[in-house]
């Protein structure tokens, strides 16, 4: 089942299966939106900074991007207490294990943002020493294109775990099926300045 | 490859729903109406009104409507962090859960409850379970003894009858039970670490142990040089003093003991262990400190602990120097002690709530406005400052007791003493020199000695 491919109206009307289906449908609205509305809004991230990515993960919970604004600053280093892993920058052979174990060790429900070309696939690290991709080692959830990424793809991925979250919160990471291979968009357009920067800048 | 889809058009809606500001203020209008209608409902049966004047019934009463506060308070305290957090470093804070990001709470311990739930094969498992619940449980029974709202006599109680107190457990020896089961509270964080068996979280017990205890003996200096000036262990006599006077004045002991207010504050912060001395949990050194292998509820009771023990201790300062229920500081208002009406206990109630509240607002202020000691700088504040201070200005005010200046209707003098001390101290730290700490130049060169 793909991510848009739920469609209510596709349930039957009567017969047998009348009160199924919708006993059905109710139980999956409840878990949409209201188990996973609270997941949802109160991912804490479990910052994996290996490399300059990790400046730009600062740069979105400082005060130009505001992470917080989705409920997400409450960075936590311990990944007992996380629920979003995001890998941020290249990660060679021997970081892996300390990778694996900190995946192993976070609690379920939990999701995984592979951060730039270095996480998703060794980026221009193309050596035996560095893992060509995190995917082939940890489930990843998003891709998220750049070197680095931008603040702005970051917050773009980060919704595109809240919109997971809806579809697919219940089921355990190592189970979710079917997504194939997420990359968020990058912004169509510039970004527009605000009126204070533009005038500082000198162009609008 | 798959793009992600757009938002799905049910969230949609009902973001929308819980973002719009009319509902939310329809939601905190409602929650402040319905308890008015059902308890005017329930004031038309007999039986509820003399739950309400009998002595027992009032304190269950008052006891429940305590946790409901503390819980709820708790809740928006973790929100008021994030916002005022986000303030001062010129950000936003949350703002997609309903209308100004009220609802942030309620997603936050949506998602604990429903978290997975992990105890680790290497812990020490009763002491692991036992710990967060202990650190609760400690910091909600210390509120047994605050004197909430005086006394309040019902109007429908015969007139030769009683005044109810509304206090939980109105004991004289209010304010030493608070003292010790207060100091309990180092149990949750010392038995959360060891039975972590983990090295951070065992130095983050470890940390915790030493700093508490350390901050222990000025807080419980400041509290005696209060007990002295009042001659009482009461709360209600504290209170008294300061609204209705001793001698026909009324002053708040601020204004009284500077001094013994800046001891219990400064342990205040360190007995809650907040910035800036939460080395317990100094996410740099020790990742989560004390809490680093606990998740799910088990994490959420420690920081729901977190600020009940902050509301105490901002009881216990309101109680002790802020006048506790007095609206003013140098005004005998109506709301004193022998006021027994009704609306003035729900006045007194909601000021001393106020005032608690405003105290969490300063402690989450301080958080975000001075980084944290070392442990050599706290253990110094502790043992060469506060202390040798505190004994100093309890001696001082022994001598006024023994020749009877230490009434409020003397307040001068015993601000002028406090003033006096206080810039002898100053003194003292300016002709001080910082002690060494560290490494120095001219000390020899480390010897490396080969394998």
């Amino acid at each position: 089942m793909g991510l848009k491919s739920f469609d209510p109206s596709s349930f039957s009307l009567g017969g047998d299966a009348f009160g199924l289906t919708r006993l059905d449908y109710a139980v999956d609205q409840i878990k949409r939106h209201g188990v996973n509305w609270a997941r949802k809004h109160s991912l804490w991230p479990m910052p994996f900074a290996t490399a300059c990515c990790g400046i730009e993960l600062m740069a979105v919970a400082a005060s130009r991007y505001d992470i917080s604004r989705f409920g997400a600053e409450a960075m936590r280093f311990s990944p007992r207490q996380c629920d979003l892993l995001i890998v941020a920058g290249r990660v060679v052979m021997k970081m892996m294990p300390v990778l694996q174990k900190i995946y192993m060790q976070m609690t379920e429900p939990k999701w995984v943002i592979s951060m730039g070309a270095c996480a998703s696939s060794g980026g221009v690290f193309d050596t035996y020493a560095v893992v060509q991709g995190i995917d082939q080692f940890v489930p990843v959830d998003v891709y998220l294109p750049g070197c680095p990424p931008r603040p702005e793809t970051i917050l773009e991925g980060f919704m595109a775990i809240q919109r997971i979250v809806t579809e697919h919160g219940i089921v355990p990471s190592t189970e979710r099926k079917g997504l194939g291979l997420v990359v968020t968009a990058p912004p169509k357009t510039n970004v527009a300045l605000g009126p204070g920067l533009a005038a500082s800048i000198g162009n609008n | 490859m798959s793009i992600i889809p757009d938002t799905h058009p049910v969230v949609a809606m009902i973001e929308r729903i819980i973002g719009n500001p009319l509902v939310i203020l329809g939601g905190i209008a409602a929650a402040l109406v319905a308890p008015v209608v059902v308890l005017a409902i329930l004031l038309q049966f007999a039986w509820f009104k003399a739950l309400l004047a009998s002595q027992m019934g009032l304190s269950l009463i008052f006891a429940a409507l305590t946790v409901f506060i503390l819980l709820h308070l708790a809740g928006l305290g973790t929100l008021a962090e994030r916002k005022i957090a986000s303030w001062m470093q010129d950000r936003i804070g949350p703002n997609r859960v309903g209308f100004w990001g009220i609802l942030q709470p309620l997603a936050d311990g949506g998602k604990f409850i429903l978290k997975e739930d992990i105890t680790p094969d290497h812990v020490d498992k009763p002491s692991f379970i036992l710990a967060p619940f202990l650190a609760f449980t400690v910091a909600f029974i210390t509120f047994a003894v605050i004197p909430w709202a005086g006394y309040v006599k019902w109007p429908w109680m015969p007139a030769d009858a009683a005044p109810l107190h509304t206090a939980v457990a109105n004991v004289d020896i209010g304010l030493l039970y608070m003292i010790a089961v207060g100091s309990m509270s180092v149990y949750g964080v010392v038995l959360g670490g060891w039975a972590s068996n983990n090295k951070y979280s065992f130095y983050g017990g470890m940390r915790s142990t030493a700093q508490m205890l350390s901050y222990e003996v000025p807080l419980g200096l400041g509290l005696l040089i209060v007990f002295l000036s009042s001659g009482s262990l009461s709360g209600n006599k504290i209170i008294d003093d300061q609204i209705n006077g001793v001698g026909g004045f009324a002053i708040w002991n601020i204004f009284m003991h500077p001094i013994a207010f800046i001891l219990v504050l400064v342990a205040a912060f360190a007995e809650t262990n907040r910035t800036p001395f939460d080395l317990a949990e100094a996410e740099q050194e020790l990742v989560g400190g004390y809490h680093t292998e606990y998740s799910s509820m088990k994490l959420a009771v420690f920081l729901l602990s977190e600020y009940v023990h902050m509301a105490v201790n901002g009881a216990l300062i309101m109680l002790l120097f802020f006048g506790g229920w007095g609206l003013l500081p140098f005004i005998n208002g109506p709301l004193t002690v022998d006021n027994h009406s009704w609306w003035a206990m729900l006045a007194k109630y909601g000021i001393i709530w106020g005032k608690i509240s405003a105290m969490i607002l300063f402690y989450i202020a301080i958080r975000w406005t001075i980084p944290r000691y070392r442990y050599d700088q706290l253990m110094r504040i502790a043992w060469k400052g506060l202390i040798p201070a505190g004994v100093a200005m309890l001696f001082i005010q022994a001598v006024l007791v023994a020749f009877n200046l230490h009434t409020h209707k003397h307040w001068y003098v015993s601000l002028g003493v406090n003033l006096v001390v206080l810039a002898f101290i100053l003194a003292m730290l300016g002709r001080s020199k910082n002690p060494v700490t560290g490494r120095q130049e001219n000390m020899p060169h480390i010897q490396v000695v080969p394998a």
